[in-house]
């Protein structure tokens, strides 16, 4: 087992409280932090090399280098709590268990970013964690942790937690600062990007929860000793929530460079495959990111062993590699249908496309529904080709990466698992899996 | 100023201009079609995808190639860009594509439309598009509303290009209408039915490039390219009353805005000019209407864009005869344009 900087104590009762927080080390990196100048702790979240932990993995520090400073407009920090992503359960998970980490590094990056005004953008169905996250902000409030003159550093925050009516959507970032406004939660073209143009227009950071929480630790520890976990460009901790078919599944803190072999079957992570039975395929980041079968995620195809990193993962490009993503670790074992499997996530991306844009509102449904096609047993070899040629024309030409993250998975699914679909053409009468078909359908089993 | 190359056509444009209008201060098939944009109503394009171009330079500061095709519309000229539009094979395979996604539950009930001939759609169908859909399934369906007296949506007809949306927002005081519900069941509604009701409120029949907005009082009357169009105007206390009268023999059939070459109004016309006078006595005619680029009813249109449209066509089918057996794992889809 590698540091724990994020979930440690996690499981100390009494620990989501103030108190227990506290006692644990808690609200010292705020302390330290009231001490330094706001362009310094910017300075040590460069150092430290952190990256995003929303999905794109862009460096932290230069993102907040980035917001404008007009003389006299506020400035906004929002944090992205929306987490929706199929397979991706991470964010929930802190926020449950310590939603002063959350909040200690939300006044952290504000007073960084000079916002005197932040919000938590909070899924609507997380209700029991907004009631968590509201309890822990009063208790802050109370403590002199929020509102005016915090500790004494005449540094004002006010913090307020907004409920999400839940939309997957709504987790892109342009789309949570409208629906945060109070609008519709469509994307917004850009540019103008947020770090100009935001909330109420005015310059707006948008970090993930766990982007944010990890400021935390790396103002206590230094942003050099955060930049000496890990490997390469892959700096500091990362937390992966793994599913699927795994002895142990969960929220786990792994130091970037883990091999994913180890993570897969290390007593200390995963703990293996269910029920002795082999590993098929495996969707690394949530479900977005590109599908790889088994011999593809555990070796690049170099042969090196695959590592759980940026750049490792990504090794290969798509023909071969994948994404890390937000962290959400899909399992399949030799049981899983990849097509059934695609069409479930295809399915979800239909669901929640917002519909601005031609090429997402139409070619997800299509995609769908060229899918339940060949599930239902009526698919043709076409419908591959066909299923392909969507994707390519959906990927790329969006207003925002809704569209991609739903092409992504059929392009991967075809290509490395293309004599699985030909499969459910060629002899539908062996595949044809009757509750899953009734299901699909609504129907009542005979 | 900032200089750009589009087709190989370089202009000198001011700074903030967008592709889109660059291409259009050069004119002629370079081009590209727009189904959302309209340059008299803010905040407009983005959304349908149509105008998508391949920036090759990006500029001379920076001349890397963006890469994916951005939104002409909505992306501005940078010194020293690079723009491909019908050079580009890939791009118009890609358009081909978008055009497919428009088009894909599109009632196609044109023999029973009022806006075939002067519908966008149709234009870009046949510039741009394939003669044959890939389609199979159901298309939507959606029960036809009343906008107040005067006007009709027929939601399953509409492309979602939030033009009427913009006008609503911005021409008329108090906005009733907007998008219910998501992805391909998203629809234009106007919440209470029948709020719509101000002065200007008519304008977005003009605005909506396809039929599902269409002038109740003008409905079913007569086919497009039957009606003569005539530019007139009136004395009008609420608008220029610079309008564009459609005539079979002495009746007035319907009263438009005037439109320029791209299908743009050129003045916003009141609900009184376009419903209410009816007769040739209420205009003052100025001349027969010279129809540019769009529709059907402007003659020989179609056949102007032959040579376009052959091009096109070889154009594609090299790219298809270059294409290498998809789907075995050695082609990065990602990198298609
Ligand atoms: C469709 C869509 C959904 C997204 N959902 C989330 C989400 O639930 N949580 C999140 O942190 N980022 C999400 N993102 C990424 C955000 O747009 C944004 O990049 C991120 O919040 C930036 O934070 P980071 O730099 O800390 O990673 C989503 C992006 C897209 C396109
Ligand atoms: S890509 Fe999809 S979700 Fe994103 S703006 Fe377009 S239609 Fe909406
Ligand atoms: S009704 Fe017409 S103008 Fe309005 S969004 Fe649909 S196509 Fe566009
Ligand atoms: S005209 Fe540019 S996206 Fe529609």
């Amino acid at each position: 087992m590698g540091r724990q900087l994020l979930i440690d104590n996690i499981n100390q009762t009494g620990i989501h409280t103030l108190e227990g927080y506290r006692t644990y080390g808690g609200y010292q990196a705020l302390e330290k932090a009231l001490r330094m100048k706001p362009e310094d702790i910017v300075a040590e979240v460069q150092k430290s090399g952190l990256r995003g932990r929303g999905g794109a993995g862009f460096p932290t520090g230069m993102k907040w280098s980035f917001i404008a400073k007009p003389p006299g407009v506020p400035r906004h920090l929002v944090c992205n709590a929306d987490e929706s992503e199929p397979g991706t359960f991470k964010d929930r998970y802190l926020m449950q268990r310590k939603p002063h980490l959350l909040i200690e590094g939300m006044i952290i990056s504000s007073f960084a970013l000079g916002a005197n005004l932040s919000y938590i953008y909070i899924r609507g169905e997380m209700m029991a964690q907004f009631h968590i996250l509201q309890n822990a902000i009063d208790e802050a409030y109370a403590a002199g942790l929020l509102g005016k003159n915090i500790l004494n550093s005449g540094f004002d925050l006010d913090l307020h937690v907004h409920c999400g009516a839940g939309a997957y959507i709504c987790g892109e970032e342009t789309a949570l600062i409208e629906s945060l406004e109070g609008k519709r939660g469509n994307p917004r073209i850009k540019p103008p990007f947020p770090a100009v143009s935001g909330v109420w227009d005015r310059p707006t950071v948008v970090n993930n929860v766990e982007t944010i929480a990890a400021v935390v630790p790396v103002i206590n520890i230094s942003g050099e000793e955060y930049a000496k976990i890990g490997i390469g460009k892959s700096t500091g901790t990362k937390l992966i929530s793994a599913c699927g078919h795994i002895n142990k599944p969960g929220v786990y803190e792994i130091e970037l460079g883990v091999p994913v072999e180890e993570f897969i079957y290390s007593e200390n992570y995963c703990g293996g495959i269910k029920d002795g039975r082999k590993l098929k395929a495996v969707v690394a980041g949530g479900s977005s990111v590109p599908i790889l079968p088994a011999e593809l995620i555990l070796k690049t195809a170099k042969g090196e062993p695959r590592l759980m990193s940026y750049e490792s993962l990504g090794d290969g490009g798509f023909a071969t590699g994948t994404m890390l993503g937000s962290g959400g670790f899909i399992v399949m074992d030799e049981s899983t249908s990849v097509v059934k499997n695609l069409f479930n996530f295809t399915r979800f991306y239909h669901h929640e496309s917002c519909g601005q844009c031609s090429p997402c509102r139409e070619g997800t449904g299509w995609m769908e529904k060229i899918l339940r096609k060949i599930l239902d047993g009526r698919g043709t070899i076409a419908d591959i080709d066909l299923l392909w040629d969507i994707q390519g024309k959906i990927e790329g030409k969006t207003i925002c990466p809704l569209g991609e993250a739903a092409a992504w998975p059929v392009a991967a699914a075809i290509r490395h698992f293309r004599p699985e679909f030909e499969e459910y053409v060629k002899n539908p009468q062996n595949i044809k899996d009757v509750k899953h078909y009734y299901r699909l359908n609504n129907l009542q089993e005979a | 100023m900032a200089k750009v190359t589009i087709d190989g056509h370089t202009i000198e444009v001011p700074t903030g201009t967008t592709i889109l209008e660059a291409a259009r201060m050069i004119g002629g098939p370079i081009v590209p079609p727009a189904m959302c944009y309209y340059s008299k109503l803010k905040t407009t394009g983005g959304y349908c995808r149509t105008c998508i171009v391949k920036v090759s330079k990006g500029s001379e500061k920076d001349p890397r190639p963006m890469p994916k095709p951005v939104a002409s519309c909505r992306t501005t000229v940078m010194d020293g860009m690079e723009v491909q539009n019908i050079t580009s094979p890939d791009l118009l395979e890609a358009r081909a594509g978008v055009v497919e996604f428009l088009l894909l539950n599109h009632p196609l009930d044109c023999p029973i439309c009022d806006q075939a001939g002067e519908c966008h759609l149709q234009d870009l169908g046949y510039e741009n598009g394939k003669s044959k859909t890939r389609y199979e399934f159901d298309r939507r369906e959606f029960e036809p509303i009343e906008i107040g007296d005067k006007i009709k949506l027929h939601m399953k007809r509409c492309i979602h290009c939030f033009r009427c949306v913009k006008l609503a927002e911005q021409l008329t005081p108090e906005r009733f209408q907007g998008m219910l519900n998501r992805g391909d069941h998203s629809e234009i509604s106007t919440y209470i039915k029948h709020a719509i009701d101000n002065e200007f409120s008519g304008n977005m029949i003009d605005v909506c490039p396809v039929g599902a907005l269409t002038d109740k009082t003008f409905r079913f009357k007569s086919r497009v390219w039957f009606v003569n169009p005539e530019d007139a105007h009136r004395n009008c206390s609420k608008c220029a009353g610079k309008a564009r009268i459609w005539l079979k023999g002495e009746e007035v059939l319907r009263v438009t805005a005037r439109k320029d070459k791209y299908g743009e109004a050129i003045d916003w016309i009141c609900n009184e000019c376009r419903f209410d006078k009816k007769k040739t006595s209420d205009w003052v005619i100025e001349k027969p209407t010279h129809i540019d680029r769009h529709s059907v009813i402007s003659m020989n249109h179609y056949e102007s864009l032959k040579d376009l449209k052959q091009d096109v066509d070889k154009q594609q089918k090299q790219l298809v005869n270059k294409k290498v057996n998809l789907g075995q794992g050695a082609l990065n889809p990602n990198n298609s344009i």
